[in-house]
C-alpha cells in the first residue's frame, strides 16, 4: 500500500524532457500529470497482480480439501458410479488440474464463479441478488462509523489526558474488543424480543415484513436496518477513533500550528483548517485497509440478524459446506477489498499532494 | 538494548545486569499506565483460573450425559451462571472455556509474529527483488480480509484446535511484518552494523545478533496485541461453528446458546457470560499490548 515503486517515479518524472514551450507554468503541471499517470499506472498493475493472486489462491485453496468434492457434494447419500461421474462432467471434475484451473480462471474473468450444490444456480447470481443488501447495510454503517470515529478522535486528540479523552477511548477499547455476533445477539435478546418490561422495539431479523409498498416499505426497512447498523457502528468506529487520534496527536507538535495560532486563529479554527486536514490521510489510508475487517463484521453481523445478504449467504454456504459459494464469496470479497483499496490509491495523491511524487 | 558488549572482563555478567537494569527501567516505566497495570493484572487473574481450572472445576463439566442440573437453568445458588440445554453448569464451563481461548490465542500469535518477524527481517536485510516480493505479499495479506481467509482455511482442514491456530497464525502477520520491516531499516542504517559487517559477520550474525535483539521489543508489544485479535477471531470461527467440535470454548457456548433457541426465548444469562469473559480477556491483552508499545516508543502517545 506505500509507495514501493515512486522512487523510480520521481526520476521518470526528472529526466521526462518537458514541454518545450515558452510559458513557465505549462512544465510543472504537465510533468505533475506525467507522474500522476505513472502512479496510476503502477497501482492498477499492482491491483491486477493482486486479483490474480486471489484467483489462483481461491482455486487452489479449495482443492486442499481432503476426499472428493463429488462425495461432499452428495452428502453421503447412496449414489451409483454413473451418478458420479455424472456429477464429475458437470462441474468440470474429470479435468486435469491445470486443466481445471485454466477453465476456472476464464469463467472467473467472464463472471461465470461455478454452480451453488445447494441452490443449484450459478454462484454469481446469488451475488447479484444478494449485493444491494450488504450494500445498503455496509454502506450505512461504513458512513456512520468513519463520521463518527473522525469525529470523536478529532475531539479525543485535541483534549487529550483529559477526562473525555479517556472516557472516548476506553469506550472505543472495549466496544473494539466485543465479539460483534455477541453484541448483536444481546441487542436482539434486550431491544427485540425484549427483557423483563422492556417490549421488543424492533425485529429480530430479515429486511423487512413482507407486504408493504412505496414509502411503508422504506421505513419498514430501515426499521430492520436499526440494529445491525447499531452492531457494526460500535465494534468498528473505534479503529477509526485511534488512528484519528494518534494522527492528530502526531500533527499537534507541528510548528505550522503555533504560527496558525499566532496569527490569531481561534481554536477550532486552527483544528479544522490546519491540524485535521494533515491527519486525515494516514486515517482515510487505514480506513479503507481496514475494509478487509469491516467483511468480516458483516459477515458476523448479517448472520445474527438473518439479512439477506453477502454475510448471511457466506454463512449459508460454510454450513453445507458449499464449496463453489463459498469460493466464489472468497473471490468476491477479496476483490472487491482490493478494487476499493486501489480506488482509494488513485484517490490519494488529489488529497495529498505529498503522494505519489 | 544493544546487545553486543565490548567490555572484556566477563561479557556475560554485563550484559545480564544491563539487561536486568532495563527490565526494572521498563517495569517502573509501565507501571505509570493504569490501564496497561488494570490490563495485566486481569490478564494474571485469567491465566491463573485457566491453569487451575482442572483442580477447581474439574474435566467433568464437559460431561454431556451426566450432567448434574436440568436444562436451561436460570441462575441459582448451585447454578451461579445456570445450565446449559445438557444441564451443565455454564460457571464451569466459561471456566473450562477459558483454556482453549487462552491457549489458541497464545500460540495462533507466537506463530503469526514468529512468521510476521522472519518476513520483516529478512525482506529488510536482503534488499532487492527478494523485499520488493516479499513486501507485495505482505501488502496483499494485509488488504486481504483476514477473517474470509481463516474461514477458508479452517473449511479446509479438519476440524481441529491445530487447523484454527494455523488459520489465525498465517492470517494475521502481516501488520508485524511492516513493523518489523520498518525497524529492520532502520537498525541497519547504523553505524555498528557496518563495523560488524566490517569484522566479517555474516547475514546470519547481522540478522540473529544485532537486527533480531533490536526488534524484540517491538515484537513482544506486538505479540500482545495479536493474542486479543487471535482470541477474537477463535470465538468467531467457534461461534460459526468451524471450531473443535470436542473442545468447549467460549465462541463455542456462544453458538450453543444460539442454537439452544436462548436468544428467542430471551434466555440472556446464557448468552452474557461467554461474551463477556471474551471481552475481558481481548481488552486486557490489548491494554497490556498499548502500555508496552508506550513504553517503547513514547512518540506514537497512543495511550494515557
Amino acid at each position: 500500500m506505500t509507495a514501493e515503486a515512486t522512487p523510480a517515479l520521481v526520476e521518470g518524472a526528472a529526466a521526462d524532457p518537458g514541454t518545450p514551450g515558452p510559458a513557465a507554468g505549462r512544465g510543472p503541471r504537465a510533468r505533475t500529470a506525467a507522474a500522476y499517470l505513472r502512479y496510476v499506472a503502477g497501482k492498477l498493475a499492482g491491483a491486477a497482480v493482486s486479483l490474480l493472486a486471489v484467483l489462483v489462491t481461491s482455486f487452489f485453496l479449495f482443492r486442499l480439501i481432503p476426499g472428493d468434492p463429488v462425495k461432499f457434494m452428495t452428502g453421503g447419500r447412496p449414489v451409483s458410479a454413473e451418478q458420479l461421474a455424472a456429477y464429475r462432467r458437470e462441474f468440470g471434475l474429470d479435468l486435469p488440474l491445470w486443466r481445471q484451473f485454466a477453465h476456472y480462471c476464464g469463467k472467473a474473468l467472464t463472471g461465470d464463479l461455478g454452480t451453488s450444490y445447494q441452490f443449484r444456480t450459478p454462484v454469481i447470481d446469488k451475488i447479484t441478488e444478494a449485493l444491494p443488501n450488504t450494500l445498503l447495510l455496509t454502506g450505512t454503517a461504513f458512513v456512520l462509523y468513519t463520521a463518527l470515529g473522525i469525529v470523536l478522535g478529532t475531539r479525543s486528540a485535541w483534549r487529550h489526558g483529559r477526562l473525555g479523552d479517556r472516557l472516548n477511548t476506553g469506550l472505543a477499547l472495549t466496544l473494539y474488543s466485543v465479539p460483534s455476533f455477541w453484541l448483536g445477539l444481546l441487542l436482539i435478546i434486550v431491544l427485540s424480543v425484549g427483557v423483563g418490561p422492556v417490549p421488543g422495539l424492533f425485529p429480530t431479523g430479515g429486511m423487512e415484513s413482507g407486504g408493504k409498498e412505496g414509502f411503508a416499505y422504506a421505513v419498514d426497512v430501515a426499521h430492520h436496518l436499526v440494529l445491525p447498523v447499531v452492531t457494526l457502528v460500535a465494534v468498528e468506529y473505534g479503529q477509526t477513533l485511534l488512528v484519528t487520534r494518534s494522527a492528530l496527536l502526531d500533527e499537534m507538535g507541528g510548528d505550522y500550528l503555533t504560527t496558525a495560532r499566532a496569527k490569531g486563529l481561534r481554536d477550532d479554527q486552527v483544528r479544522r483548517r490546519h491540524a485535521v486536514p494533515n491527519a486525515l490521510l494516514p486515517t482515510v489510508t487505514l480506513v479503507f485497509v481496514n475494509l478487509g475487517r469491516t467483511v468480516a463484521g458483516v459477515i458476523l453481523v448479517e448472520t445474527v440478524f438473518s439479512w439477506p445478504g453477502l454475510g448471511g449467504l457466506f454463512y449459508q454456504g460454510l454450513s453445507v459446506p458449499d464449496l463453489p459459494l463459498v469460493q466464489g464469496l472468497f473471490f468476491f470479497f477479496a476483490s472487491a477489498v482490493i478494487v476499493m483499496n486501489t480506488l482509494a490509491d488513485l484517490l490519494y495523491p488529489l488529497l495529498d499532494p505529498r503522494v505519489g511524487r | 538494548m544493544t546487545a553486543d558488549t565490548t567490555a572484556t572482563p566477563g561479557p556475560r555478567t554485563l550484559t545480564r545486569q544491563r539487561r536486568r537494569a532495563s527490565a526494572a527501567r521498563f517495569w517502573k516505566q509501565y507501571r505509570t499506565h493504569r490501564a496497561g497495570v488494570v490490563g495485566l493484572a486481569a490478564l494474571v487473574l485469567c491465566v491463573l483460573v485457566a491453569l487451575t481450572a482442572p483442580l477447581t472445576v474439574g474435566a467433568d463439566v464437559r460431561s454431556v450425559t451426566d450432567a448434574p442440573g436440568g436444562p436451561l437453568e436460570s441462575p441459582s445458588a448451585r447454578f451461579p451462571l445456570g445450565t446449559d440445554q445438557f444441564g451443565r453448569s455454564l460457571l464451569g464451563l466459561v471456566i473450562w472455556g477459558s483454556r482453549v481461548s487462552l491457549l489458541v490465542g497464545l500460540l495462533a500469535a507466537v506463530l503469526s509474529v514468529a512468521i510476521g518477524t522472519l518476513i520483516g527481517i529478512t525482506a529488510g536485510h536482503f534488499r532487492g527483488w527478494y523485499a520488493t516480493v516479499m513486501m507485495r505479499i505482505t501488502d496483499w495479506f494485509l488488504v486481504m480480509p483476514t477473517l474470509v481467509l481463516a474461514i477458508a482455511l479452517a473449511t479446509v482442514m479438519s476440524r481441529s484446535l491445530g487447523t484454527i491456530v494455523v488459520a489465525i497464525g498465517v492470517t494475521t502477520w502481516p501488520t508485524t511484518a511492516r513493523l518489523v520491516r520498518a525497524q529492520t531499516l532502520a537498525v541497519e542504517s547504523r553505524p555498528y552494523i557496518e563495523r560488524a559487517k566490517a569484522l566479517g559477520g555474516g547475514h546470519w550474525h547481522v540478522m540473529s545478533r544485532h537486527v533480531l535483539p533490536n526488534v524484540m521489543p517491538l515484537v513482544l508489544a506486538q505479540t500482545t496485541l495479536i493474542i486479543s485479535t487471535a482470541i477474537l477471531t477463535e470465538a468467531t470461527l467457534a461461534f460459526l461453528g468451524l471450531g473443535d467440535p470436542t473442545g468447549v470454548s467460549w465462541g463455542g457456548l456462544l453458538q450453543d446458546a444460539r442454537e439452544a433457541g436462548a436468544v428467542s426465548s430471551g434466555d440472556w444469562w446464557y448468552l452474557v457470560p461467554p461474551g463477556i469473559a471474551i471481552a475481558v480477556v481481548a481488552l486486557a491483552f490489548t491494554l497490556c499490548g498499548r502500555a508496552v508499545e508506550s513504553v517503547l516508543n513514547p512518540r506514537l502517545g497512543v495511550s494515557r
